[in-house]
C-alpha cells in the first residue's frame, strides 16, 4: 500500500522508522527537537522519542560531524543535521580527514555508520551563503558515499538505506522538494544505494540529472514530447559511488546526453559524468558532443530574477534539448 | 546629572534615540513590506535590541571598522548606513548596498566602517582578528568592533579568534548580543557558563556583562574597551543582555518559549527606557519626541518610496563581481 506523502513526510517516516527498529540509531543538530528542524522535517520526533534520542546541539557544526564520527565507530547509528549544506564547510575536517578515511586508514578494522543530512539547494531568496550546492565536494572524497533523491519514495527508501549502510552517508535533500509531493510505500523498505534508475523512457535524447533537476526534467520531457522529442530521464540518485551502467546504456540507445544539476557547473559532478560517459563504450554511439547545464559560476545572488537566472529552469531544459537533438558530431 | 546619561550630551542622546527610533521602524516596515510579498527571501529582525545596537556604535568613531551578523539591521543603521539604500537592497534593487545581490543579510556600508552583515553564525568573528591585525600593521587609530549573538559563542572559530586577538593584542571589541536565544535553543541549554562574558578569563582578557536594553550602560561598557582597544591593551568582550521580541526568522513558530516571556522582556524596551531617562533629566519633551517619531515616519516612508522606484539589476550583468 502507498499514499501521497511529501519529501519532507517521507523523510521524517524513515527517521522515525529507523529509530523505531534500532535503539541506535538517534538523530542530532541544530533545532531539530522543538523547533522541529529549520524546515520542519523533524517535526514531532522530539515529542516521540525525547530528549536523549532527539537532541539538539548548540551552533558548532564541527563537533556535530564529530560527534557523529565518534557515535558511528563505537556502536551507535547517529543521523546527524547540518540546517543548511552552506554550513557543512564547518564540518569539513571530521568529514573529510577522519570519516572518510577511518576504515581504510586503519585497516579495515572499524566502520563508521552515520547519516549526515542536509538541506542544499538555492530558490528560497536566501542568498548567497544558505543555497549552496556542494555535493560535489564529497564526491571528490574517498571513503564517503553521496547520496541526493529526487522523489518521495526514492528519499525514504534511500535514508533507510543509508541508515543500515555501515559507511558515513552524506544525505543531500533539497529545499524546493521538501513538499513536494508523491506516492510512497507504507512501512520499512529501502532503496538500495549506487541504483541508477530511468525515470522516464525516451529514444532521442537521455538526460541525467539529479535532486530538484530530476523534476525540472521530467517536466521538459512532457513539453518537448509534444513536439515530437522523446527524452529519458535517468536519476543517479547516489553519485557515489555511482551506478553508471543504466547512463551508459541510455547514452548509447540515444546518442545524445545532456547533464543538469544545479551546482555550478566548474567543478560540478556533470564533469566527472561526462568523464564516465566518454570513457565508456557509450562514446562510440554519440551522435552529438555531450552537453551539461548548470548553475553560473557565481555565488547565488539575492534578487529573485538573478537568482532563477543562475540555476537552471524548466524552459532551459527545454531549449538545450532541443538544441541538442538537431546537433551533430 | 551628565554623569547619570554616561557623559553623552543632549544634543549626542537625540541623536541616538532617532536612531533606535529609526531602527524599529524600519524593521517594522520591513516585516510589513514581506508580508505583503514585497520582499522575498527572510529577514531577522532585532526588535527589542536597539539598545545594545545603538549603545554600542556609539562609542565607535566613523573611522572604526563594524562586522555584523544576520540580525544585523540595527548595527548598520546605528553605524550610520542610510534607511533608502538599506531598503532598496531588500526589494533586491540596483540601487540597494549590495545592488540587490546580498539582501537582509548581508548588507554591508563600507563607506562608514560596516564590512558587512553576516549569512553565518560567527563568520564575522575570525574575520575580526584580520582587520584587527590589520589596523595594528598599519598603525592606525581605529578599532573594530564585531557583533555576534549567544549562538556564536559556541562555533570553534569564536574560541580561535579571542585567543589570537588576546595574544597579539589586537584591537577589537568583541560584543556579543546575548537574546538568550539562538533560534530555539535558550543560551542556558547551550553554554554551562552563567555568564557569557565570564569566557573571557579562558583568554586572559577583560570581559564585563551589561544590561543590553539599558543605552546608557551598552555605551560606557563599549567606551572603556575602546578606550583599551585604541591604548593597544587588546581585545574585551563584551556581553550585552537583551531580547529578540519577534520569532527568529520568518518560519519561526515561538514553540521554544513562553507568552509571558516575551511580555516580560517588553517591559523592558529600551527605546522607552532611554525616552525615560531623557525626560527624566529635563533634555526631552514631550512634544520633541512626537516630533522625532514623525521624523522617522517620514524617513523610512522616503525609503520605502526610493526602493520601490529603484531599477532590478540588469540581467546582463548577472556575471559581474567575481574574478574566478
Ligand atoms: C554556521 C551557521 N550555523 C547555523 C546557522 C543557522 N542559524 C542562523 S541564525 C541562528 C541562530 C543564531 O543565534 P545567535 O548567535 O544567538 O544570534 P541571534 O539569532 O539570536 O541573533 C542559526 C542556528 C547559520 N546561519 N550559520
Ligand atoms: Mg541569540
Amino acid at each position: 500500500m502507498s499514499r501521497e506523502l511529501t519529501y519532507a513526510e517521507a523523510i521524517r517516516e524513515a527517521i522515525d522508522l529507523a529509530m523505531a527498529r534500532d535503539e541506535r540509531v538517534f538523530l542530532f543538530g541544530e533545532d531539530v527537537g522543538v523547533y522541529g528542524g529549520a524546515f520542519g522535517v523533524t517535526d514531532g520526533l522530539y515529542q516521540k522519542y525525547g530528549p536523549e534520542r532527539v537532541r539538539d546541539t548548540p551552533i558548532s557544526e564541527a563537533i556535530i560531524a564529530g560527534v557523529a564520527t565518534g557515535a558511528a565507530l563505537t556502536g551507535m547509528r547517529p543521523i546527524a543535521e547540518i540546517q543548511f549544506m552552506d554550513f557543512i564547510t564547518l564540518s569539513m575536517e571530521q568529514l573529510v580527514l577522519q570519516a572518510a578515511k577511518l576504515r581504510f586508514m586503519l585497516g579495515g578494522k572499524v566502520e563508521v555508520p552515520f547519516v549526515l543530512r542536509t538541506p542544499a539547494g538555492a530558490g528560497t531568496g536566501a542568498a548567497a551563503q544558505h543555497s549552496e550546492s556542494l555535493e560535489n565536494w564529497f564526491v571528490h572524497v574517498p571513503g564517503l558515499k553521496v547520496v541526493m533523491p529526487s522523489t518521495p519514495a526514492d528519499a525514504k527508501g534511500l535514508l533507510l538505506a543509508a541508515i543500515e549502510d555501515p559507511n558515513p552517508v552524506i544525505f543531500v535533500e533539497h529545499k524546493l522538494l521538501y513538499r513536494t509531493k508523491g506516492s510512497v510505500p507504507e512501512g520499512y523498505y529501502t532503496t538500495p544505494l549506487s541504483q541508477s534508475e530511468v525515470k522516464r523512457s525516451g529514444r532521442d535524447l537521455t538526460i541525467v540529472a539529479t535532486s530538484l533537476m530530476v523534476v525540472r526534467a521530467l517536466e521538459a520531457a512532457t513539453k518537448l514530447a509534444e513536439e515530437g522529442i522523446e527524452v529519458e530521464v535517468v536519476d543517479p540518485r547516489t553519485l557515489k559511488p555511482l551506478d553508471a551502467d543504466p547512463i551508459v546504456r541510455s547514452v548509447s540507445k540515444t546518442g545524445r546526453v545532456l547533464i543538469v544539476h544545479e551546482a555550478v557547473k566548474t567543478g560540478g559532478f556533470g564533469g566527472e559524468l561526462a568523464a564516465v560517459i566518454a570513457e565508456s563504450e557509450a562514446f562510440d554511439y554519440l551522435d552529438a558532443p555531450i552537453r551539461r547545464l548548470a548553475g553560473l559560476d557565481i555565488p547565488v545572488p539575492y534578487n529573485r530574477e538573478l537568482e532563477r537566472r543562475m540555476v537552471p529552469q524548466v524552459e532551459d531544459i527545454v531549449t538545450a534539448a532541443r538544441r541538442l537533438v538537431r546537433e551533430a558530431r | 546629572m551628565n554623569d547619570s546619561l554616561a557623559g553623552l550630551s543632549p544634543a549626542r542622546l537625540h541623536e541616538l534615540l532617532h536612531q533606535m527610533l529609526l531602527i524599529r521602524a524600519f524593521e517594522e516596515s520591513a516585516e510589513q513590506l514581506y508580508l505583503q510579498g514585497l520582499i522575498h527571501g527572510t529577514m531577522h529582525l532585532s526588535i527589542g535590541q536597539e539598545g545594545s545596537a545603538v549603545g554600542a556604535c556609539a562609542a565607535l568613531r566613523p573611522t572604526d571598522y563594524i562586522l555584523s551578523t544576520h540580525r544585523g539591521h540595527g548595527h548598520c543603521i546605528a553605524k550610520g548606513a542610510r534607511a533608502d539604500q538599506m531598503m532598496a537592497e531588500f526589494f533586491g534593487k540596483e540601487t540597494g548596498y549590495c545592488r540587490g545581490r546580498g539582501g537582509s543579510m548581508h548588507i554591508a556600508d563600507v563607506t562608514t566602517g560596516n564590512l558587512g552583515a553576516n549569512g553565518i553564525v560567527a563568520g564575522g568573528v575570525p574575520m575580526a582578528a584580520g582587520v584587527g591585525l590589520s589596523i595594528q600593521m598599519q598603525r592606525q587609530d581605529r578599532v573594530v568592533l564585531v557583533f555576534f549573538g549567544d549562538g556564536a559563542t559556541n562555533e570553534g572559530a569564536f574560541h580561535e579568534s579571542l585567543n589570537l586577538a588576546a595574544i597579539w593584542n589586537l584591537p577589537v571589541i568583541y560584543f556579543c548580543e546575548n537574546n538568550q536565544y539562538a533560534m530555539s535553543m535558550a543560551i542556558a541549554r547551550a553554554s554551562k557558563v552563567e555568564k557569557l562574558s565570564d569566557r573571557a578569563a579562558a583568554y586572559g582578557i577583560p570581559g564585563v556583562t551589561v544590561d543590553g536594553n539599558d543605552l546608557l550602560a551598552v555605551y560606557a561598557a563599549t567606551q572603556a574597551a575602546v578606550t583599551r582597544a585604541r591604548g593597544g591593551e587588546g581585545p574585551t568582550l563584551i556581553e550585552a543582555r537583551t531580547y529578540r521580541w519577534k520569532g527568529h526568522s520568518k518560519s519561526d513558530k515561538q514553540r521554544y518559549r513562553t507568552k509571558e516571556e516575551v511580555k516580560e522582556w517588553q517591559e523592558r524596551d529600551p527605546i522607552a527606557r532611554l525616552v525615560q531617562r531623557m525626560m527624566a533629566a529635563g533634555i526631552l519633551t514631550e512634544d520633541a519626541f512626537t516630533q522625532l517619531q514623525a521624523q522617522v515616519e517620514t524617513e523610512i516612508a522616503a525609503a520605502i518610496e526610493f526602493a520601490r522606484n529603484s531599477p532590478d539589476p540588469d540581467p546582463a550583468t548577472i556575471l559581474e563581481g567575481v574574478y574566478a
